[in-house]
C-alpha cells in the first residue's frame, strides 16, 4: 500500500497589506482524499488515505489549525482570516495519515 | 365591543406562541437528526446544550456536484484574548461518517471564519457547532440538495 502524493502546496495572500488589517489567508494543495468508502474494479475497498491535519503559524505562534476528515473535498481548499499586526513569517503545514507533512514557508510584509 | 375585547387576547396569545417557539429553538436544532450526527455533536457538547445563535453557515441551497461544495462558517465574536471562539465542528447529518471538520481559532486571526469544500453524499443538513472561550456552544443547520452524490461514486 502507498500513499498518494501530497502535491504542490499553494498560498494566497493580498497584494497589499496594511497593518492592523484582517487579511484573508487562502491555501489550496493537491490531494485526492481517498475516503475509504470506495471500492476498486476488483470490488476491494480503496484504503483512507487523507490530509488529515494543517496548521497555520506565524513567527512560531499558531494562528489557525484544522482537522480533516474524509468529507472534505479533494485537494483540500482552506480560507481563515489573519490580522496583520506586523511583518514576519508564515508557516503552513499539511499532514497525511501517513505522518507525512508538507510545509509551506511565505514572508508576510506590511505596505 | 366584543370583537374589540376578543382581539387583544388573540395577539397576547400570539405572541405567547412566538415566546414558545424561541424557547423550543434548542430542541429544534437536534430535531429529526440522525443518532449518530447526534452523538458526535454530544462528544463535543458534552452536557452543554448549544444555542442557536451568532453563527452564519453559508453552503450553496442545491449542490450539482456534491463532491465539492463550497462551506464558508462565520460566528459572530471580538476575537479578543478575553472574548473569543475556541474551535467550529462541522457535520454532515447523513454522510457515513458525520464529521467533515474541526477548525481550532485564536484571537490572531481577528475574525471568527473558516471556509473550505466538502463531499456530501445525498441531500441533507450541515451543522456547524462554535466552541466558545469559556465552554459555551453555539450551533446552526442549514439544507443541501444534492444532485449526484459525493461519496464514493
Amino acid at each position: 500500500m502507498t500513499t498518494s502524493p501530497i502535491g504542490q502546496p499553494r498560498l494566497r495572500l493580498p497584494q497589499q497589506i496594511r497593518a492592523g488589517e484582517v487579511i484573508e489567508i487562502r491555501t489550496l494543495i493537491s490531494h485526492n482524499m481517498e475516503t475509504g468508502q470506495r471500492r476498486d474494479q476488483a470490488g476491494a475497498t480503496v484504503p483512507r488515505d487523507i490530509i488529515r491535519s494543517f496548521t497555520c503559524r506565524f513567527e512560531g505562534e499558531v494562528v489557525f489549525s484544522m482537522e480533516l476528515h474524509p468529507a472534505v473535498a479533494a485537494n483540500p481548499y482552506i480560507a481563515f482570516p489573519f490580522r496583520a499586526e506586523r511583518a514576519g513569517t508564515l508557516e503552513l503545514t499539511w499532514t497525511n495519515d501517513a505522518g507525512e507533512e508538507r510545509r509551506l514557508t511565505q514572508a508576510l510584509r506590511i505596505t | 365591543m366584543t370583537t374589540a375585547s376578543r382581539l387583544p387576547r388573540r395577539t397576547a396569545f400570539a405572541a405567547s406562541a412566538g415566546l414558545l417557539a424561541l424557547s423550543l429553538q434548542p430542541r429544534a436544532a437536534f430535531a429529526n437528526m440522525e443518532a449518530a450526527t447526534a452523538a458526535a455533536i454530544r462528544r463535543v457538547t458534552g452536557e452543554r446544550t448549544p444555542t442557536e445563535a451568532r453563527i452564519t453557515l453559508r453552503l450553496p441551497a442545491i449542490a450539482e456536484n456534491g463532491n465539492n461544495v463550497p462551506l464558508s462558517v462565520t460566528v459572530e465574536s471580538p476575537m479578543t484574548a478575553a472574548d473569543h471562539i475556541r474551535a467550529i465542528h462541522v457535520f454532515a447529518d447523513k454522510n457515513p461518517a458525520p464529521e467533515i471538520a474541526s477548525f481550532r481559532l485564536t484571537p490572531a486571526m481577528g475574525r471568527a471564519q473558516a471556509d473550505t469544500r466538502i463531499r456530501l453524499g445525498v441531500t441533507q443538513d450541515v451543522i456547524a457547532l462554535a466552541e466558545t472561550h469559556d465552554g459555551n456552544f453555539l450551533i446552526a443547520r442549514a439544507e443541501v440538495r444534492v444532485t449526484i452524490g459525493g461519496c464514493g461514486g
